[in-house]
C-alpha cells in the first residue's frame, strides 16, 4: 500500500511517501500501527482532530475500512482558495 | 467545464473573455479571482503551495459537477495553481455560466467555499521572520453548512 504525507505531515515524518505492507483493517489500525513503529510517527499523528485522511484520493473518516485500497494519503485541513 | 492545476500564471483577462464568449444563451457570467496578500505586519516574500497531484484535479471536477448540476450552469471553470508565487500574483480564478446572475453568483461562492477546505492545497507563507503553515480557519469550514 502506498502512503502518502503532504504539508507539516511530511515534514514530520521526513518522507513524502512509502510504501508499506500492512494487514490494518482500517485507517485507524493503519495509523495505530504506524505510531508504535518510531518516534517521528508517533508525534505526527499525536493529535487525529488536526489531520485529514484520504483513501485511494477521497477524503474518509479515519474509521473508514483498508480492504482493497492502493493509496492512503495524510495531511492537515485543506487551505486552498 | 475546464479544470486546470498549474504551476504557470494565467492570463485573467483572455480566460475570462474566452469563457464569457462561449455561451450565447447564458445571460450571466461571474468570475473570482484570488491573489497573494502581504501580511500587514511581517512583509510576504513568498507564498508555497503544495497540493496532491491526481487527487486535487479529482476533488475539483466533482466540485464544478455539483455546481453544474445544482445551479444549472452552462459552464465553469476553475484555474488554481501551485508552487511559489509572490505577493499580488494571482493564485486561483473561478468562472461561471448561468441563465440569470443569481445562480452564477451563488456557484461562483459554492466553488470557492468547497475549494477553501475540501480541495488538497495547503499554504506556507514565507516572511523575513520565518517560514509557516497556513493553519485552516474554522470559519472556512462552517461556510459549508449553508450549501
Amino acid at each position: 500500500m502506498d502512503i502518502l504525507y503532504f504539508a507539516w505531515v511530511r515534514e514530520r515524518i521526513g518522507v513524502p511517501r512509502e510504501q508499506i505492507d500492512t494487514a490494518a483493517a482500517t485507517v485507524a489500525d493503519l495509523v495505530a500501527e504506524l505510531r508504535a513503529r518510531e518516534e517521528r510517527y508517533d508525534i505526527a499523528f499525536s493529535d487525529l482532530s488536526s489531520l485529514r485522511v484520504a483513501v485511494d484520493q477521497e477524503l474518509v473518516d479515519f474509521d473508514a475500512p483498508l480492504a482493497g485500497v492502493r493509496e492512503v494519503a495524510f495531511f492537515p485541513p485543506m487551505t486552498g482558495g | 467545464m475546464h479544470i486546470s492545476v498549474q504551476q504557470e500564471a494565467f492570463d485573467l483577462g483572455a480566460v475570462s473573455a474566452d469563457f464569457a464568449g462561449g455561451h450565447k444563451d447564458m445571460g450571466a457570467i461571474v468570475t473570482f479571482t484570488g491573489v497573494v496578500r502581504d501580511l500587514p505586519d511581517d512583509p510576504l516574500e513568498a507564498m508555497e503551495i503544495e497540493h496532491y497531484p491526481g487527487m486535487t484535479e479529482k476533488a475539483l471536477r466533482g466540485m464544478a459537477e455539483q455546481a453544474m448540476a445544482r445551479f444549472s450552469l452552462g459552464d465553469a471553470l476553475v484555474i488554481h495553481r501551485y508552487g511559489r508565487l509572490v505577493p499580488g500574483e494571482m493564485i486561483m480564478m473561478v468562472a461561471t455560466a448561468a441563465r440569470h446572475r443569481k445562480d452564477a453568483f451563488q456557484a461562483a461562492e459554492f466553488l470557492m467555499d468547497y475549494l477553501k477546505s475540501r480541495a488538497p492545497f495547503w499554504k506556507r507563507e514565507i516572511t523575513k521572520t520565518g517560514a509557516g503553515w497556513v493553519e485552516s480557519k474554522d470559519e472556512d469550514e462552517d461556510a459549508l453548512a449553508r450549501w
